[in-house]
This record gives structure tokens, sequence and C-alpha cells, in this order.
């Protein structure tokens, strides 16, 4: 009898564990908020994107991320007032670009802000660098990287779910900040943007994509090849600042120093010089950037270089239909993609050839 | 029992013209706990990368529950769980939803998951710490919660480098027994490496002593005694004290003599040294009655004597002196 009472009192306790068990992992359940694959449902997510859920949730919740979309918003709205306040001056009677109102919003300036196109191309690699710089090492000197390729998965998926991650997470900023930029718009000029114009600005968004893509690959190549974050993060910066402000210093020294003195080259020489010039130029991404966008926001651009006389004579000042603006920028863009799979394919390469210790 | 886990056969790893690993072989059998015993920067970390196909090997086979790390590395982290030295999770989630996050790499369905963690969570004793951010756990707890991961994929295998790497004694008795405790009820075999001698011969079944990327000697504690210490197997510690004797001895080398001199009709003795306090007294055979009847009658006082046991203490320190001269910073 004391035997069998002693068998109920045991098969009761292990119920009583087993309750609190299940209420302790409700509590928990009830408690985590963030990505799905901590809920206690019968999905199986692929591994792969448990490691993209994880990587956008710790994004998304970092002080970095909120400071550069607080710095991204404030350039947004700073740059929409400008437009705003002159938007009168800019729509000029018979302007070709008269019915391209919408677009000025992205454009125009007054003079003291830059544009949101201009401010873009500036902050974007920021962006780009800041959300990449840290990708591998800071896995590595955690020491959770050891841990993540010990796990059956193969050892891509953590660059390229850290990539996918970070792409997910500056599309959607991009395209929330462009639809807010057209909403306001909206409201406050009162005229809808045309098909059109629609198009143009989300080509414009996806190539702002691209052109942060690229400078978070090449952040993510620096984040593999060097152990410390911080020198990852300054040679990103490094080569944002030497695009940004030295190249054009550069490639204008190189210019001086080749062009003879005006006066003494006829106008086909002057013209191969320029476009000599344009194409040094178009090394630096943010040439590309600001060459593809300007042109798909600004419809009346008809060509990136310059045109001699004979080409000018007898055209009528019209707008580019979209296509033809497309056609325009394709080099850019194709270019800006290549880079960005150069640095992705170094990186790869680099990292799936690296012998990962602990620490 | 006797089914081979782990082969090792020929194994060479070469970082340019240093040669970590020096043609290992190995075999493990399953169930059993082995212990990878050498100094700093003896190629034990760079065998344990090799075997979960994190690093591909010079030349040579490696074989884990019968598959090839090196061309089918995902079936070998499915059965093996690892881990690293001074293991890291990610300090701005919590114990629970860094076990999650493994469990959910290891594709399991999110119920199996939770279920799985907690149980683990308990069986490790961080269930009151499971919503603690890892960025506050103390060494020992965050070793343990390592140990949790390694046992969420159900290994048959589990691989511990250098376990108890910054762990109070206290913490490191409880860790061991924990990973003993698991490796008998669940018949885990489990591979740990150390360059702590007591600890590993604490738990472990079998032990391979290895010392710049060449495995000396394997097997148990019994064995490895025999193989290293062929010449004279048995030592005898043994405390003598003088101030009665009348006898002026004035330093080490002197009693070292004296001791001799007494001992000399003693058959088996081979060598007297003085270590400490105490001598040690090196025989071919166990002689220990005869030493202390001759000790005794010489007029000294025996106030201490101790048949040592070959720990692996010897073994550390007669075979790790040789690797001191070619270590290398890991």
């Amino acid at each position: 009898m004391r035997f069998i009472t002693g068998i109920l009192k045991e098969e009761k306790r292990m119920k009583e564990k087993n309750n609190n068990l299940i209420g302790r992992i409700q509590q928990y359940i009830s408690k985590t908020k963030g990505p799905g694959f901590y809920r206690a449902d019968d999905r199986v997510y692929h591994p792969f994107n448990v490691i993209v859920q994880k990587e956008i949730s710790d994004h998304v919740r970092s002080w970095r991320f909120i400071i550069l979309l607080v710095i991204i918003s404030l350039t947004c709205l700073g740059s929409m007032y400008t437009a705003m306040s002159s938007i009168k001056e800019t729509i000029k009677p018979n302007d070709p670009e008269g019915s391209f109102v919408f677009l000025k919003l992205f454009t125009s300036s007054d003079g003291i802000l830059p544009s949101f196109v201009v401010f873009l191309g500036f902050l974007g690699p920021l962006l780009g660098i800041s959300l990449g710089f840290d990708a591998v090492n800071s896995e590595q000197s955690k020491g959770t990287l050891s841990r993540i390729i010990s796990q059956p998965i193969h050892r891509d998926y953590i660059l390229n779910a850290k990539f996918m991650a970070s792409l997910i997470v500056v599309s959607v900023m991009f395209f929330a900040l462009g639809f807010l930029v057209m909403g306001f718009g909206l409201i406050s000029i009162g005229i809808p943007p045309t098909p059109g114009e629609f198009l143009r600005i989300i080509i414009f968004i996806f190539i702002s994509i691209i052109y942060v893509a690229f400078w978070l690959n090449l952040s993510i190549v620096f984040s593999v090849k060097f152990r410390q974050p911080a020198t990852a993060a300054l040679s990103g910066i490094a080569i944002w600042l030497f695009f940004a402000i030295f190249y054009e210093m550069i490639v204008d020294l190189i210019m001086k120093g080749l062009v003879p003195p005006t006066g003494l080259v006829t106008e086909a020489q002057m013209i191969n010089f320029e476009n000599f010039r344009l194409n040094l130029l178009r090394i630096s991404p943010s040439q590309l950037f600001s060459d593809a966008t300007t042109t798909l926001l600004m419809p009346n651009v008809r060509s990136l270089g310059p045109l001699s006389l004979v080409q000018v004579i007898g055209t009528i000042p019209g707008p580019l239909s979209l296509t033809q603006s497309l056609m325009l920028v394709w080099p850019q863009v194709t270019g800006l993609i290549a880079a960005t799979i150069i640095c992705f394919v170094i990186s790869y390469v680099s990292f799936m050839r690296k012998e990962i210790r602990s620490r | 029992m006797n089914e081979n886990i782990i082969e090792l056969v020929n194994l060479t790893k070469k970082y340019g013209s240093f040669t970590a690993v020096d043609q290992l072989d190995l075999t493990i059998r399953k169930g059993e706990v082995f212990g990878l015993l050498g100094p700093n920067g003896a190629g034990k970390s760079t065998t344990i990368l090799m075997l979960l196909g994190l690093t591909e090997p010079t030349s040579g086979s490696v074989r884990v529950c019968g598959i090839d790390p090196v061309t089918n590395p995902i079936e070998v982290k499915k059965k093996v769980g690892y881990l690293p030295e001074d293991v890291g999770f990610y300090y701005n989630l919590s114990g629970w939803e860094n076990l999650m996050f493994t469990a959910r790499l290891n594709r399991m369905s999110g119920k199996e998951a939770s279920m799985k963690v907690e149980l683990l969570l308990e069986k490790v004793g961080l269930t009151e710490a499971a919503g603690k951010k890892t960025g506050k756990y103390s060494r020992g707890m965050l070793q343990r919660l390592g140990l949790a991961e390694v046992l969420i994929k159900n290994p048959e295998v589990i691989i511990l480098d250098e376990p108890t790497l910054g762990i109070d004694p206290a913490g490191v008795v409880e860790f061991l027994q924990l990973i003993a405790r698991l490796s008998r009820q669940e018949g885990i075999t489990v591979l740990l490496s150390s360059h702590d001698l007591h600890q590993v011969q604490k738990i472990c079944d079998r032990v391979g002593i290895f010392v710049g990327g060449k495995l000396l000697a394997q097997g148990d504690l019994k064995t490895l005694s025999q193989v290293l210490f062929e010449g004279n197997p048995f030592v005898i510690e043994a405390g003598i004290g003088f101030d009665s004797s009348g006898l002026q001895l004035a330093d080490n080398k002197a009693q070292e003599e004296w001791v001799k001199r007494i001992l000399a009709s003693v058959v088996g003795v081979q060598a007297v040294s003085k270590n400490g306090n105490l001598f040690r007294i090196h025989c071919t055979r166990d002689a220990t009655g005869e030493i202390a009847k001759a000790i005794v009658e010489s007029g000294a006082q025996l106030y201490y004597l101790n048949r040592k046991e070959y720990g692996l203490d010897e073994i550390y320190y007669r075979y790790f002196e040789g690797g001191k001269k070619n270590e290398r910073k890991e």
C-alpha cells in the first residue's frame, strides 16, 4: 500500500513539475517580443530565414540604427521643407519640366540646404557602412561565430543572411521614406504624381538601395578582413570620404596637367577631354549614383556627357520618356550592381576560406 | 560499445612550414569520455576543427560517425555538438533566446524547440536565469549555457574545447560532473581537450597525451603510466626527520645521499630525490615495507610514507617539459 501511494505521489509530483514547466514556457513566450522563431508554433523555419529574422531584429533594436534613422528622417524633413518653400520659384512657365512638378520635391533646393537626392547620395554610404562594418568580426570577437558555424548550416548562410537582413532593413526604410515624402508632397502641393513620375520615383528608390548595398558589401568585406570593428568602420569611412571629397579634386588635378590652355584645342578635342574627365569620375560609385538619379528625376537631362554644338542645334527642349531616361542611366546602374557584386564576391571568398577559431 | 565513432588516420595539418598536427592516429569508441591532454599550442584545437570540417586537413583522413567531415560537414555537424573554447553568446539576448536561436538553426519546430530548451535549461541549472540577458551571466553560467546549447541537437558526440577554462574550482567540479553524468545517462561520446591534467583525470575513461602535434600515448591512466614509466613505475614518498638522529646533514644533496646509503640494501630502489619536504624514492617494484623498515632502523624519524599512484602530474611534467621547447603562441 505504501508502495502504491509512493508511486501515486511520485506521479503527482511529476505532473506538477510538468505543469510548472508548461506554465514557465508560456510565461517566456508571452514575455518575449521579437522575431517569429521565438514562437512555440509548429512551423519549421529554414535556418537561413532564422538568421535573417534575428539579424533584422538586432538591427532594428540597435541604437546605431535608431540614430541613423533619426538622421535620415531629419534630412528628409529638411530637404522636403526647402523643396516646398522653393517649389514656386522653380516652376517657370514654358518649362519642359513643367509637367514634372512632383519630381521637384526630390531635386529642388533653395541653395542653402541640398536637395533630397544630394543628401541621400551623401548619407547612403554612411548607412551602408554602419550596417555592415561589424557583420563578421563582432561575431568573431563575441565568440559566437564558431558556435554558429558548428550548427548544421552552410557557412555562406551567415554572410548571405547578414547581407539580406541589412538589405531588407534598408529597403523598408527607403521605401517608407520615399512614400512619406510623396505623401507629404501630395498633401502640401496638391498635385498628384503622374504614373510616369511615380515609376521614376520607385526606380530612384531602387537605385538608392543598390547604392547603399554597394557600401554595405564594401563594409562587409572589411568586416571579414579586419578583426577589429573599429578598423573596418574606419576603412569604410575612409573610402567614402575619399570618393566624396578628394576624388574630384584629384581628377581635376590630373585634367589640369593634361588639358592644354583654351584656344589651343579644337571643340572635338575639348569634348574628348571632358568625356575622359567624366569617365574618370565615374569610377566613383557616388558619381554613378548621382548621374543615375539626376537623370531619372530630371527628365529633361538628355545626355550625361558634353554635347557639341552640332548635336544641340535643332533639338527641341523636351523631357525624355521614362524608357529613354532608363536607357541613358543603364550603364550607371549596371556599374553599381557590378561593383556591389564584386565586393560581395570578395567577402564571400575570403569568408569561405577563413579558418574560424574561437576568439 | 566497441563501435568506433571517431577515427583519425594519419591526419596532418600544416600552416605553411609549421606542422600543427603531425600524422595523428586516433580512434574513439562509442560512449566513452576521451580526454585530449596537452599544453597550449599542441594542436588540440586544430584537431577538433578538422573533426568538425571547419578546417581542411593537409593529408590523412577523418571519420566521424562514419561520415567524412571534409566532404560532408553538414551531416557531421548534425550529429556532433561542439563547445568552442571561451564560448560566447549574443549578450543582448537572454539565455532562452540564445538557445531558441540555435534550436531553430537545427530546424526544430517552435514547440519542439521551446520544450527542449526548457528541459536543457533545467538540466544545466539555469532555469532561474533563463530570462536574463547573457551579458550579465558569469563565466560558469555561460559555460553551462554552452553545454545546454551543445545538447540541443541530441548529439551523438560532444566535443568540448577547454571546457573548464576560467571557471572557479567548485564550478569546475560541478561542470565536469554534469558532463560525466550526461555521458553516462544518454550514452553520448565525449571528447574534451584540456591542459589541466587533474580535471581530465577525474572524468575521462581514456586520455591521449598530445604534444607538438603528436599523440605521445593514449589509454587509461594505468596503461599510460605503464607505457610512460617503464623503467621505474613505483614512487614512494617519504617524510624523514633528522633531528633526533644526531646527523648533521646541511643541504638536500647530503640528505639525499644519506637516504640513498640507507636504502642501498633494499632491492629495486633506483633513485632518490628530494621534492619539497618529501623524498621521492623511485623503485622497480613495490618496496614500501622494506623502505619503511630501513629508515626506521637507521635512527631517523619516519613521519610520512605514501606509495604514489601515478597521476597525470608525473606524466605531465615528464612529457610536457619536452613540449615546452616547441611551444608556440596560439
